[in-house]
């Protein structure tokens, strides 16, 4: 038992571990030094710590001010999508949404009378001339080095200026007080994780920079079957939909990418690929819609349908 | 302090209203004291369960609340500008009426901002504004410019007054032995020496002459809140100024309709004659031309460019099905009306233009719903949402409980403020004889043919 108090200790001095002190795991052999909070060294098996999710790994300056030398873009590739909504399950569960609230969401765009309808994922496009972050008042939204906008939901004061300032909707407010499932309820909060979600501030699509930092992709980008989400850094000049890796240059150049209503001024981060020489009907994203969500898109889909009340 | 035998009359006139406190002023103050307790169980349910108890939503972000702080503060800044433009041209026609712009003001400037309050989520963390302000943000300014404002409003309101305090010092009212001694702290040691005097007209002067264009600022920087954001009926150029006359225009109507009620219940027609309240009607009639004009601007420039969401939103404005009949409304009853009303010589009169004011009023209120809220419902990106209280803001119970108690206590700072003050200030003022001297006068030939 005397190991597990001293896994304890050390867990609370590095902060991005915890302890998971019930099962013990087989093959111990690697030590690990950590600092306890008395200024000792301790050296504990590393069997006792367990990585888990959505630690803070960093600290509230460093969630301002982003990941040195990056700058994060993400591609729609609108030729592939299907709407499958894996994307839009992946999000809300990696960052404990309830399912009505959709940081990413997907959208079907008609563009004119006679155009075809298509689908179009829609997250925060991380603007480069944000209008939410020019009209928060406290600075608690933000936009940092590698291009993420934030949101600190700690100085947030809810006025949801930033939320009429968006011309995209991106933003979502907490409403009432959020139901947090119990293994996050007591996490630090962190900018970069976005939890435990408050009430009364504003939240949204935050690029997951927690998983960036450890190289990962966000999980909207790992769960699309289709491949639609290339995510990768400007200054590499490299994006990657998990399978494949392009240059993000050469795609924008040859497959026309564009930014949605680049006329507004708010230079997003966000890129959409045209949806030409598409990979499946727009219908095979409708019918096994559940019946709430194939509502949203009755006008277009079945536009007899309800005009005749 | 001594008075004239005219200012004389009018304090002693004015005397009882501020000795007594009669059983309908305690009837009325119960009245809106149970109103405000109302609508502290709604803020107390707003703060306990969180906003999800107010009608707004993810697309329509602000309701009612911003609603009732635009009319609000609009009418403070009006006040000001009225009480500031009357100062000024020192015309002692205005004289009765300038304490009735200021206490709107005043009051105003207390009650408007509470409602910008209530619209915030996290009430715990205002003080955030002022530790990590930024200043960039038009919310930033415009708490700048309220708190600004309201230093301004509660000079200009005090140092108009000090010479009526040292009077109802010198009068030695009945009443309790506090007031007595408010009266003599505030009038601090006022005696209406030369030196004296030469001060406060120099303060007095100087004030109504900052008042009046930082009104001005203070609401253009209001309208910049909607007008710097990419949203269709609020981008737009001219919402400054729009705000300004809009704020004056409505604000003209209270006060008419103040002067009504206390002309009457206070029975001053001597004082605030039929004569002020056509005059008064002239001003409304002007300020409701130019917010007509502004109106029409609008609403054309965005019809007939008929871009993609202007045309939404003209759409939503003006079909019966949505807000057609609510636009049908605000621009009858808030601009043809009043104008009607003070253009025929058979209805410019008292009664007549306080009706025409008071439902002005109304209308401008729901004129500046129309502002907020239609615009909020209409996104860029298509909604397609099937949760009907996101696509569509009606306010809830509580946000009228709270709306109703921000008129309540707006009402009740009226009551109990012409407890303390007389409605009509009796120092300086003057006697105006003007309509026995209209009457009188021959028109001579040479005043009606072209110079």
């Amino acid at each position: 038992m005397k190991t597990a108090t001293i896994a304890t200790v050390a867990t609370a001095a590095c902060g991005s571990l915890a302890c998971s002190c019930s099962s013990k795991k087989a093959g111990i052999s690697e030590k690990v030094k950590l600092l306890s909070p008395d200024g000792e060294i301790v050296e504990i098996d590393s069997a006792y710590l367990n990585h888990q999710e959505h630690m803070a790994i960093v600290s509230k300056l460093e969630a301002r001010e982003g990941i040195a030398g990056k700058k994060f873009v993400m591609v729609v590739d609108l030729a592939l999508c299907k709407n499958a909504r894996k994307c839009i399950t992946a999000c809300q569960k990696w960052h404990y949404r309830p399912e009505e609230t959709e940081w990413l969401t997907v959208k079907l765009l008609k563009d004119s009378d006679k155009g075809a309808p298509y689908w179009f994922p829609k997250q925060c496009f991380h603007c480069d001339n944000p209008p939410c972050v020019k009209v928060c008042p406290v600075d608690a939204t933000y936009k940092r080095q590698d291009g993420i906008v934030l949101i600190d939901n700690d100085r947030c004061i809810g006025c949801k200026f930033c939320m009429a300032a968006c011309p995209y909707s991106t933003r979502v407010f907490n409403w009432d007080e959020p139901d947090l499932s119990f293994d996050i309820k007591d996490l630090a909060y962190n900018p970069e994780t976005g939890i435990p979600a408050k009430v009364g501030t504003v939240e949204k699509c935050d690029f997951c920079p927690d998983r960036a930092r450890e190289g990962l992709l966000p999980p909207c980008v790992e769960a699309c079957p289709n491949g639609v989400f290339y995510f990768g850094d400007e200054n590499e000049d490299t994006v990657t939909n998990g399978s494949e890796t392009v240059s993000f240059t050469q795609l924008i150049k040859d497959r026309a990418g564009y930014r949605y209503m680049e006329e507004l001024g708010t230079k997003p981060r966000v890129y959409y690929l045209p949806p030409k020489d598409r990979q499946f009907p727009v219908e095979r994203g409708y019918e096994n819609l559940d019946s709430n969500i194939k509502k949203r898109f009755e006008d277009i889909m079945e536009p007899g349908k309800n005009s005749k009340k | 302090m001594e008075l004239n035998s005219y200012q004389q009359q009018a304090f002693n006139h004015q005397r009882p209203f501020l000795e007594k406190f009669g059983k309908w002023n305690w009837l009325l103050t119960f009245f809106f004291i149970a109103w405000i307790i109302a609508g502290l169980y709604a803020l107390y349910l707003q703060i306990a369960y969180g906003h999800g108890v107010t009608g707004m939503r993810d697309n329509v972000v602000w309701g009612l609340f911003i609603v009732n702080f635009i009319f609000f503060i609009g009418l403070s800044y009006a006040g000001a500008i009225i009480a500031g433009i009357l100062h000024l041209l020192k015309l002692p026609l205005g004289k009765p009426i300038v304490r009735l712009a200021q206490m709107m003001t005043i009051i105003s400037i207390v009650v408007g901002p509470i409602f910008i309050l209530l619209c915030v989520g996290r009430f715990d963390r205002l003080h955030h504004l002022f530790i990590y302000p930024r200043i960039q943000s038009p919310m930033t300014w415009d708490v700048m410019a309220v708190l600004t404002f309201f230093v301004g409003a509660v000079l200009f309101l005090y140092i108009a007054l000090i010479k009526d305090l040292a009077v109802y010092r010198d009068a030695g009212l009945k009443g309790p032995k506090w007031r007595q001694w408010l009266y003599k702290t505030l009038s601090i040691g006022y005696r209406g020496g030369a030196s004296q005097k030469r001060h406060l007209i120099i303060s007095q002067n100087l004030l109504a002459i900052i008042m009046i264009p930082l009104s001005i600022i203070v609401a253009s920087i209001l309208s910049w809140i909607f007008g710097m954001t990419l949203r269709p009926g609020w981008h737009s150029t001219i919402f400054g100024p729009y705000f300004v006359l809009g704020s004056l225009y409505s604000g003209t109507g209270v006060l008419i309709v103040a002067m009504w009620y206390y002309r009457k219940s206070h029975k001053l027609e001597n004082y605030i004659t039929d004569q002020i309240f056509r005059y008064m009607g002239y001003a409304m009639m002007v300020l409701a031309a130019g917010y007509g004009y502004f109106t029409f601007s609008e609403y054309f420039t965005a019809w007939f460019g008929s871009e993609k969401w202007d045309s939404e939103l003209i759409h939503k404005l003006f079909s019966p099905g949505e807000y057609g009949w609510w636009t049908l409304f605000a621009n009858l009853a808030g601009i043809i009306l009043p104008i009607t009303i003070v253009a025929i010589p058979a209805t410019r009169k008292t009664n007549w233009i306080t009706a025409a004011a008071l439902i002005m009023v109304i209308a401008m209120w729901v004129k500046r719903y129309l502002i907020i809220v239609p615009t909020l419902e209409t996104t860029l990106l298509p909604m397609q949402d099937t949760r009907t209280e996101y696509v569509k803001y009606s306010a809830t119970w509580p946000e009228w409980l709270l709306t109703g108690a921000g008129l309540a206590s707006f009402f009740l700072f009226f009551l109990l403020m012409s407890k303390f003050v007389t409605v009509v200030p009796v120092s300086g003022l003057e006697e105006t004889n003007h309509k026995h001297v209209h009457e009188s006068m021959p028109v001579k030939k040479e005043d009606i043919q072209p110079a």
